[in-house]
Parts: C-alpha cells; structure tokens; sequence
C-alpha cells in the first residue's frame, strides 16, 4: 500500500491542500477502474455472487455499504489517534457492526421486503472484506476529508460491479430490470426462454469474470508481463 | 502412394496452388483440406533431431470425427423411428431416416456455424491460426442432446463453451473442462425443461399430436429405471417393452447419439485401433461403473439401486460419455496409472450420481465434468510418487 503511504504524508505536509486536489480525486476515482475492489483486489466477492440476482437487491446493499464504509472511515479516522494499534481490530468490528446494525434496522422498519431478500447478507456486511481493508489500509492512517473520499470512492467501486452483474443476471435470468418486465410476451410465446443458470451463484462468478477479462483488455495498465 | 485419388491430387490439383501456380495465394486453403485426409508431406528433416509425425491435430480430430459418424448415422435413424413409433404409425426406413435428417441436421449445423463462428473472431483477434479443435466438439455437441431443443438454445450454449469453456483459458488444447460437455452442463442448467422429462426425446415430442398419441413410452430408460427394479422389467414382473438388447441396439429415446451402444462401440474400435482414445480410461472407467452398480445391488434399499449393473452400462449415456467425452486428450489424466484413477472415478461417480441422485439422471456429464477438474490433481500426486519411489530407490543404492 505504498500509494497510502504516500497520501499520509503528503497530507501531514500541507494541511491546506484544496479539497479535490489531483490526489483527492484520484481516491474516488481510483476504485471505480484502476483499484476497483471486486474486480482487481477481488474482495468482497461473496456478496457479489450472493445479492445480484436482482438489481433493487444490488442497489439496496451498494447503498449499505456506502453508508457504512463513510461512516466507519469517518469515526475510525477521526478516532485514529485514540486506538491503541494493539486493539484496532476489535475497535473497528465493534465501529462496523453498530453501523451494520443501524442499516439492518432501518431496513427492517422501511425495506421490509428487501431486507427480507438480503436476509443474512445485511449482517454479513461486517465481515466484508472491503470495509475492513479500507480501515486497515486508509482511515487509520489519514485524515477524515481524504478518508470519507475513499470511503465513497470504495464503495462506488463496489457498487457499479454488483449493479452492472445484477443487471446482466436479472436481464437474462428473468427477464426484467428492477421487476418490471423487459423483454415483451411475444418473445416467450415465439420461444424465448429465460436462462435459469443466470439465477445461480456460478453465474454470478463467471459474470464478473467477464467484467474482470473486458476490464483487464481494455485498461493496458493492468496487463502483467509474463 | 499408390492411391489413385492421392496421385490426382498430387499430379494435376496441387501444382496450381504451389508457388508460381495459378492459386498460389489459396494455398493454405488447399493445405488445409489435403491434411485433412492425407498424411501431410513433410518428413522428418535431414538435419536436426526432430522425428516428425504424420499424426497432427488435424488427423487426430478427423479421426475422432469420423468415429462418431455411425453414431450420428444411428441417430438420425432412431430419431425418426422413434418419432414414428410414438405416433403408432409404421414406416419406411427412408422415412426415418428423412424425418431424423430433418431434425439431426439443423443441430449439427447451428452447433458448427456458432463454434466456428466464435473460433474465427478469436483467432482474428489474437492473430492465431484456427485451430481444428472445434472439429469434435461440434459434432458432440448435437449428439449429447435431445432432438426437441430449440435451434438458438444450442446456438447460446455453443458460444458459452467456446468463449467461457476454452477461449478464456487460452483456446484449444488448454482447457479444463470438455467443451461439449460445457455446453451441455449450460443448457442442462439454464434451461431445464428442455433437457429433462419425457417429451424431448422423441422428435415431435413436445407438439400436441403426438403427446396425445403417446401414452408411456416418452422417458428415457433411465427415468422408467428409477421406479423399476429393472429398466426393462416392471415391478410385476411383466416386460416394460424395451429389452436389454433394444437398449444395446438403441432402439429406444435418448440424445441424438447416445441411444445405440453398438454405434458407440464401432467408434470406439475406430478410436482403439487408431491409438487416438485411451483404452486405459475406457476400460477403467467401465470397470468403475460395474463396479458401482454391483456394490448398489448387494446393499439395494430401493428399486432404482436393485437395477442389475450390467444394465446401468447400457443406460443414458454412459457409454458415449465414456468412450468420446471422457478419453479427451486435453482434460484426461496425462500420466498412465492417472488415466486408470480418472476413469474408473467417472464410472463410479457416473453411477453414483444417477441413483442417488434422481433429478441429476443423466450423472456421466456431472461425473466427467468433475474429474476434468480433478485430472491435474491426479497427474500430480502420480508424479510425485514416482518421484518419491525413485529417490528412494537412490538412497537405498547409495547406503
């Protein structure tokens, strides 16, 4: 993580950086291509594959996510002087589960039937290797602007992936787009059929898969010698 | 040579195409279609230590092709027999065959058209050759499926085993998993209904003529097996209608190329004696699912496990998943005693997998698509004990 590293110290340096300088920016921007979570760090994989079946799925936990990775980059880094480096790891679970408890609850009392769909994976955000990668890697080692910008630039990373997998698998596992119907009535009674292994978890796999190989030939950057 | 049809070409078409010659620029063209059948002119050099084979990729593929031709010829025969059989009307051996050509063909060009199609963008793209890989995998492809399945379906699935089966790992010869076996695993799960049940064996199955014409005889062996103690006899005692040898001939519904274990057979021997299949994995993996289904009989709780093992051999496609699926060179076993491990482990699964499991039926596909992965492992821990026997043997040489 030299690039964090860098960060630190170009922030302790100059406190009176502008607010989207060349760098800042190059936080949020980083993750959505270059850094990208899921498709070059390939973390948080298991809900990847788990909650795209459906893009009102997708959508709901991209925006958990995002809640909780700025809350949590915000407190961890506002507090980052006040862990003990021995502690930090329970510090930061107890910090990401409180906030995976707010969002679950809110949820519950608003999304009744999404959370319902999500069901364990609300939960499971805790253990999403992403949130807890950032915390590690970033907010306890920066300031709290530079830290909610990659918060929001992690979590957009994050999020596109698994909205652009949910489209591809809603689209062709059912036919529909955020549950209305897409693909009209004709095509079915003209022999269309929806691919039932859209619905499954390989699929998913083999989607962002996809996403990784368009990904990888389009950006040279990422090409690896061999 | 002394081949009449070889000097032909040799003498008066091959000049034209040589350098100088009128077609000089279609020469790799001709290359191409000579190699197809003749042994390719280059000899082993005078200088240097290469020994140079005939036997490229292209005469293996051919051969591998053309072992499957009695199997697609019984096909297209049994798709109209059956066909007709289901109507309860009788007919002429033409007509059989002219209403299987009908439904066989349409298959195996889409299947051909669609993986050739996606072979030449990938060989465009990466600058490659085309490779002839496709050759074999285009015609198991139609014969591993029902005859109903819609033409686009086995259009999509094509392009998914090309593209996602082979491609991505860096095109023919590097896979993992069988393509034609990708392929069917992508329909078999993408869309059930058209891979499963009792109407899309039977060409015209899935019209209502002949679902009302039809009374029983729609599932496959194997679907019957499963409330019988015996495919072939019911639980009175009464035959079912099929007997062992219908299934051995392959009188009897099923994909397109699997019903007739004596087609299988005679491809087998074109494959045996030509050296391009293993007789390792074939007989290893026979032995595997005899085996198995004895060992079900001895503990048999239920009817589908009482089915006598020998018929388990005759069933689904057993025997042509063991004898063209399972022996590709690729996605085998390499090592010797690995290619025994890896076929008698299909076998046993195959089996295992169609009784214990009855909404998998058709097992041999899960099992061979399974000990594809597993091959590597195999070979790996073959060589490692052979590694491990030598060093040994050294030091008990050197003490």
């Amino acid at each position: 993580m030299s690039e964090t590293a860098e960060a630190t110290k170009d922030v302790a340096k100059e406190p009176k950086e502008p607010l989207f300088s060349a760098k800042n920016k190059r936080l949020l921007s980083d993750p959505l291509n270059d850094d990208n979570p899921i498709t070059i760090q390939v973390l948080g994989i298991c809900s990847a594959l788990a909650i795209t079946v459906q893009v009102k799925q997708a959508f709901v936990m991209s925006l958990s996510v995002l809640f909780v990775m700025i809350g949590a980059n915000l407190i961890v880094s506002w507090m980052r002087n006040l862990i003990p480096g021995r502690v930090r790891i329970i510090v930061q679970l107890v910090i990401v589960a409180a906030l995976v408890i707010l969002v679950d609850q809110v949820l519950k009392a608003f999304l009744y039937d999404v959370s319902k769909q999500l069901s364990v994976f609300v939960g499971l955000i805790i253990t999403n290797c992403i949130i807890m990668g950032r915390l590690e890697a970033f907010a306890l080692g920066n300031k709290a602007w530079p830290s909610f910008l990659d918060a929001v630039g992690n979590a957009a990373g994050y999020g596109w992936i698994l909205i652009a997998v949910a489209v591809a698998r809603e689209f062709f596992g059912s036919g529909k787009l955020w549950g209305v119907q897409l693909i009209p009535d004709a095509f079915y009674e003209f022999g269309y059929m929806n691919n039932g292994l859209m619905i499954l978890p390989p699929m998913a796999l083999i989607t962002v898969g996809i996403i990784i190989w368009v990904q990888r030939s389009k950006n040279t950057k990422l090409i690896e010698e061999n | 040579m002394s081949n009449p049809i070889y000097k032909f070409l040799e003498e008066k078409v091959k000049p034209n195409f040589e350098e100088g010659g009128k077609l000089e620029k279609f020469y790799p063209a001709y290359d191409a279609l000579e190699t197809f059948m003749f042994v390719p002119g280059h000899t082993t050099p005078k200088v240097g230590s290469h020994i140079r084979d005939g036997i490229d990729m292209k005469r293996t593929m051919i051969m591998v092709v053309l072992a499957m031709i009695p199997a697609l010829l019984f096909g297209i025969w049994n798709t109209g027999y059956q066909h007709f059989l289901a109507l309860g009307e009788t007919s002429t051996f033409w007509e059989n065959v002219g209403y299987g050509a009908l439904k066989v063909l349409p298959i195996v060009v889409v299947s051909y058209a669609a993986g050739l199609a996606v072979e030449f963008i990938f060989a465009i793209i990466n600058k490659h050759q085309v490779n002839e890989g496709f050759l074999v995998s285009g015609m198991l492809i139609p014969l591993c499926l029902p005859v109903e399945i819609p033409l686009w379906m086995v259009a999509v699935a094509t392009i998914f085993a090309v593209v996602i089966g082979k491609e991505v790992f860096g095109g023919t010869g590097m896979n993992i998993l069988n393509v034609a076996l990708t392929a069917r695993a992508f329909l078999f799960f993408a869309y059930p209904t058209w891979m499963s049940g009792d109407k899309v064996w039977i060409g015209g199955g899935t019209d209502e003529a002949v679902a009302m014409a039809d009374g029983s005889t729609g599932a496959t062996l194997l679907a019957q097996a499963t409330e019988k103690s015996s495919g072939f006899v019911n639980a009175a005692g009464a035959e079912y209608g099929n007997t062992f040898m219908d299934a051995f001939l392959g009188f009897i519904p099923g994909s397109i190329g699997e019903t007739s274990v004596l087609a299988i057979l005679i491809g087998a021997a074109i494959l045996l004696i030509t050296g391009i299949g293993s007789w390792k994995i074939m007989l290893s993996a026979v032995l595997g699912g005899y085996v198995m289904g004895l060992i079900f009989n001895a503990f048999a709780v239920n009817p589908f496990m009482e089915v006598p093992a020998h018929e388990h051999l005759v069933f689904g496609g057993f025997a042509f998943g063991v004898v063209f699926m399972a022996t590709d060179p690729v996605t085998a076993s390499q090592t010797g005693t690995g290619k025994y491990i890896y076929g008698f482990l299909i076998g046993l699964l195959a089996i295992m997998i169609r009784v214990f499991n009855p909404a998998y039926p058709e097992g041999v596909m899960l099992a061979i698509l399974f000990m594809n992965v597993m091959a590597p492992l195999i070979d790996h821990y073959v060589i490692r004990t052979n590694v491990n026997r030598r060093k040994k043997r050294t030091a008990a040489v050197a003490a």
